[in-house]
């Protein structure tokens, strides 16, 4: 860099020494063979007390190193190399061990994703939570009396009986409770918080939410929290940074920038995201081209200047100047005054009709496992049929039975022999996968949520691909080398991926590999469960627009199950809900967004944190699911329904009501007092 | 946890039925006619046929089988071939004294050094103190203990002269202490070959702790390394050593017939080789059923020890 121009850096808001946390052009470097690669490449922000800042950006931008960075946790290559990191005034990155111990102990601490992993699994919850008093110096018994009373503070249901017992022992959402009660335990001015939902149910998740908000009312600590599900930050932070390539791009509020990005990547990030209702057949979603570029990457200029759609020569030669907005807000780009050139793709959908024959269809379905004696019944008499070119898209909490559902129609287990049928263009389908044949095969293939597991991860994706054409059709040879090249095309993969293994694919790269795996056999119907929720927005636009191009083109069937209630209204043609394995309401997409609606999906779509606003009245969920061994009596759902009518709900079972063409709600509530889903406003947080 | 306890013993008796069908049928197939062996080559036909007619070796096989189990239940195990009047048991019992001494030795070097190093070497991951634990330990566990225990022998026994360079040598008035310096030699030679073995065991189980996320959740709470190596980290990642270190008993009791015989050491291992070369079948077959019991215990120890460290494993039985 020869010229430095004086405003290159972000100004601090106020004086670092009274923030809660002031990150100063922090560079950090993982030492590869004796050579530094930067992994962060200045970063600026500050968390002022009280406050709640929210980092954002694909992966690999650095918002988690630089989260840990907050405080001093890197992996043993992992170098500050300039730059200062401040908490309430103490420099941390100057601290000694014993003084950053002391500082972990009092100060600051961490939530993070995956609460199961968190937890030392053999340990019991009480000696963990109380652990965290133990180091400040206090007696066992203490501690564990404090232990006690911080479990309390999370409102986690039976709290003694937590205290004994193992984390295996708990769900997932208890124990992120247990997790943030012991990120709570001292008062900490400085929390912060690493993906705490994800994984979570969206149920779960609201109520994890609730009590952080909560939590933080109490306790006015700072929050720095890291999420890729931009709805998350949006209902929970004041501030928001956008980072990329290891630099903060933008800075604003969070109403400032979810209202108006002023950045060319948060714009591409907002835009790539399905939202205020987009459907499919409006228009395909906007994706950023390329990857953004790998740590150690020397980027002299613009950091974004390779994907960004309106870049000049200037971006090319010039570093960014940090353009202030006022009010603290600021973003790094030459061509801020520019940006309503960005379009969004107008490519035009034509609406495809859905024909009235049944591709596959089940009839009374049910599953009953079988645990320790007991009668599990995970599936009851699910009816469900899949139209040509159709997407059904699926949700319901974790527990609901989604999955045995997809597992039942691929055959890996038989419904009950008495459970009904599943018919393929009305023919009955044998009920394991194993004593089906050909087309039966051919029909019915999964994508899953985690393409690493899924595919072979030491052939290469030809090899992947070669296979799944050979043995499901009756092509072979050259011919078959032939399909997997037009199958490769028409997913987006080169030639040059073909030979590559799965390990050296990004992750949506493999989430391809995985859809054209699923489709080269010229499948009727294919199941996807979860297929985006582990990507990065952009790549899921990308997976949604092939999913939604391919069915046109194939005229394929997808059952596609989610808890992301956007890319269900995006790519959905009808929505099934599922709670603990019955369906409880089944109708067109946009039927069941206007209503009425189940008073379950009325609680699930209130549930989501939404990137366009904040539901002004959410409906909680109170408790966990019923375990399907030990379903309630009458309405399974009478236990957590707020408009449950006493003496009908818990005794009779509910009859499926027609509320509307193809639209059925098994419910007692008259149809005229069943709940519209609540509309999300651009209201103002709490 | 009773329950755990209750179905793995059960599983152990089952274990030991098995065992004696095989020890049994170990015996039996024996080419040389034992009783004529035993009374030797030029021995009339009628002192055979009385011999065999005194031990039983004519009776139908499910006699003798009966006999055996009679045997170990009593736990009389009636007299040796090769030394006739010389109770089984008053052979074995010396010789499993003399092998617990050593192989306990052994491992009460063994074991803290390899797992420090273990952990050291797991914290330290990739770098040069890492590497240097990983290869020293690789080329020690390389080198046979019988073939260490020649070179100890002959350079601190023999050359340096600070330690007895046999084992069988003990003064009978020797004391405790004293009588562990004679067994201090072969038990260094174990040392040898083990330290790697469990040192790497240890490293593999240590890295996925060091690396896991409740690692992580302890260092946040401001724990010191030592005490999250002390709370989180040895409980579950010595999880694999503790079962590698039981399934090893076997072998440490009946498997050193070299080592014994470089040291010139009573063990059982030796005796063992003595009554199979005889052949002496009631020294054979007790000895070959000494070390599976032991190693049954063994294994049945480690295998409560595991769950009594791992919660999930305990408790598997009593819930769900």
């Amino acid at each position: 860099m020869t010229m430095i121009e004086p405003n290159l850096d972000p100004v601090d808001r106020a004086d670092p020494a009274t923030a809660a946390l002031a990150v100063q052009n922090l560079h950090l470097a993982y030492m590869v063979r004796g050579q530094p690669r930067e992994v962060l490449r200045g970063v600026t922000f500050q968390v002022r007390p009280g406050e709640a800042f929210g980092l954002v950006g694909e992966s690999g931008c650095g918002k988690s190193t630089t989260a840990y960075a907050a405080l001093r946790y890197m992996p043993a290559n992992g170098r500050i190399t300039e730059g200062h990191v401040l908490a309430n005034g103490k420099d941390i990155t100057e601290m000694s061990n014993a003084e950053l111990r002391k500082f972990r102990a009092t100060e600051a601490s961490m939530v993070y994703q995956d609460p199961v992993q968190a937890m030392n699994p053999s340990l019991k919850i009480g000696d963990q939570v109380s652990e965290c008093f133990e180091i400040l110096g206090h007696g066992k018994s203490e501690s564990m009396d404090r232990a006690l009373a911080a479990l309390k503070r999370v409102h986690i249901a039976a709290p003694e009986s937590v205290m004994d017992r193992y984390p295996h022992q708990l769900s997932g959402g208890m124990l992120q409770r247990v997790v943030i009660a012991m990120g709570l335990a001292k008062d900490p001015k400085l929390l912060v918080l690493d993906e705490p939902t994800t994984g979570l149910d969206a149920t779960v998740e609201a109520e994890v939410l609730d009590l952080v908000r909560e939590l933080r009312k109490e306790t006015d600590a700072a929050v720095l929290l890291i999420a890729h599900n931009l709805g998350v930050i949006r209902t929970m932070c004041d501030r928001v940074g956008v980072m990329y390539a290891g630099k903060m791009v933008e800075e604003a509020t969070s109403d400032q920038l979810f209202g108006e990005p002023r950045h060319p990547y948060t714009i591409g990030l907002m835009n790539s995201i399905p939202r205020l209702g987009l459907r499919k057949t409006d228009r395909a979603l906007s994706t950023i081209p390329g990857n953004m570029p790998s740590i150690g990457t020397d980027l002299p200029t613009c950091v974004y200047v390779s994907r960004c759609p309106i870049a000049t020569d200037i971006c090319r030669s010039d570093v960014p100047p940090v353009v202030q907005l006022g009010d603290g807000r600021w973003t790094r780009c030459h061509h801020s005054d520019l940006l309503d050139q960005i379009v969004e793709p107008l490519a035009e959908v034509p609406e495809h009709l859905i024909p009235d024959d049944q591709v596959v269809e089940l009839n009374h379905v049910s599953k009953t496992f079988r645990q320790a004696g007991h009668a599990v019944p995970a599936l009851v008499s699910v009816d469900l049929g899949f139209a040509e070119g159709e997407t059904l898209g699926l949700v319901g909490e974790s527990g609901s039975g989604k999955s045995t559902l997809a597992k039942t129609m691929l055959g890996v287990h038989g419904p009950d022999d008495d459970g009904g049928t599943i018919t393929l263009d009305g023919r009955p389908m044998k009920a394991k996968a194993t004593d089906r044949r050909g087309e039966a095969i051919q029909a019915i293939q999964m994508v899953f949520q985690n393409p690493d597991s899924a595919l072979n991860r030491s052939w290469t994706v030809r090899r992947i691909l070669h296979r799944t054409v050979t043995r499901l059709t009756d092509i072979s040879g050259e011919e078959a080398d032939r399909r997997v090249s037009e199958i490769a095309e028409a997913m987006r993969l080169s030639e040059h991926h073909l030979d590559m293994r799965p390990r050296q694919l990004s992750g949506g790269l493999k989430q391809r590999v995985a859809i054209a795996r699923a489709f080269a056999g010229d499948p009727r119907v294919v199941v996807c469960d979860e297929p985006t929720s582990a990507l990065d927005v952009s790549v899921q636009a990308a997976i949604l627009n092939l999913l939604a191009t391919l069915q046109r083109d194939e005229k394929t069937s997808y059952l596609f199950i989610t808890h992301d209630i956007g890319v269900v209204r995006y790519l959905a043609d009808r929505i099934a809900v599922m709670y603990v394995g019955r369906i409880m309401e089944k109708g067109l997409t946009e039927d069941v967004f206007n209503g009425p609606v189940h008073p379950y999906t009325e609680a699930l779509l209130s549930a989501v944190p939404a990137i366009d606003g904040v539901a002004k009245n959410r409906i909680p969920l109170q408790g966990d699911i019923p375990s399907p061994a030990d379903p309630p009596p009458g309405c399974v759902f009478h236990t957590r329904c707020k408009y449950h009518i006493p003496g009908t709900c818990d005794v009779e079972i509910p009859p499926s009501v027609t509320v509307g063409p193809r639209h059925e709600i098994v419910c007692h509530l008259p149809i005229d007092q069943m709940p519209t889903p609540v509309t999300v406003t651009l209201s103002q947080k709490n | 946890m009773a329950r755990f306890l209750v179905r793995r013993l059960l599983l152990s008796i089952i274990t030991l039925f098995i065992l004696l069908v095989v020890v049994f049928a170990l015996t039996r197939v024996f080419p040389q006619d034992v009783a004529k062996q035993l009374a030797g080559p030029f021995a009339p036909q009628q002192r055979v046929d009385d011999l065999n007619e005194k031990l039983g070796l004519l009776d139908p096989v499910s006699t003798q089988f009966g006999r055996l189990v009679g045997d170990v239940v009593t736990l009389d195990f009636g007299e040796s071939y090769s030394q006739p009047g010389v109770k089984v048991v008053d052979l074995i019992r010396p010789a499993l004294w003399n092998s617990a001494k050593l192989v306990m030795l052994a491992l009460l070097i063994t074991l803290p050094l390899s797992i420090l190093g273990g952990i050291m070497a797991a914290r330290r991951k990739d770098t040069r103190l890492d590497r240097a634990i990983v290869s020293l330990g690789l080329a020690s566990a390389s080198i046979p203990d019988f073939v260490s225990g020649v070179i100890l022998q002959l350079l601190i026994g023999v050359k340096l002269g600070w330690l007895p360079a046999t084992s069988s040598s003990v003064p009978a008035d020797a004391g405790f202490f004293t009588s562990l310096r004679f067994i201090l030699l072969p038990a260094l030679a174990i040392v040898l070959v083990y330290f790697g073995y469990i040192a790497r065991i240890t490293r593999a189980g240590a890295i996925g702790v060091f690396d896991s996320d409740y690692a992580r959740t302890a260092y946040m709470k401001g724990l010191s390394p030592w005490e999250v190596i002390k709370k989180h980290v040895l409980r579950n990642a010595l999880q694999p050593t503790v079962a590698v270190t039981g399934t090893q008993m076997g072998y440490l009791f009946g498997g050193l017939v070299g080592l014994e015989r470089v040291f010139n050491y009573p063990g059982l291992g030796n005796l063992i080789l003595r009554a199979a070369l005889a052949p002496d079948l009631p020294l054979l077959q007790t000895g070959v059923l000494t070390v599976a019991v032991i190693f049954m215990l063994a294994t049945l120890s480690s295998d409560l020890l595991i769950a009594w460290m791992n919660p999930r494993a305990r408790l598997a039985g009593g819930e769900n």
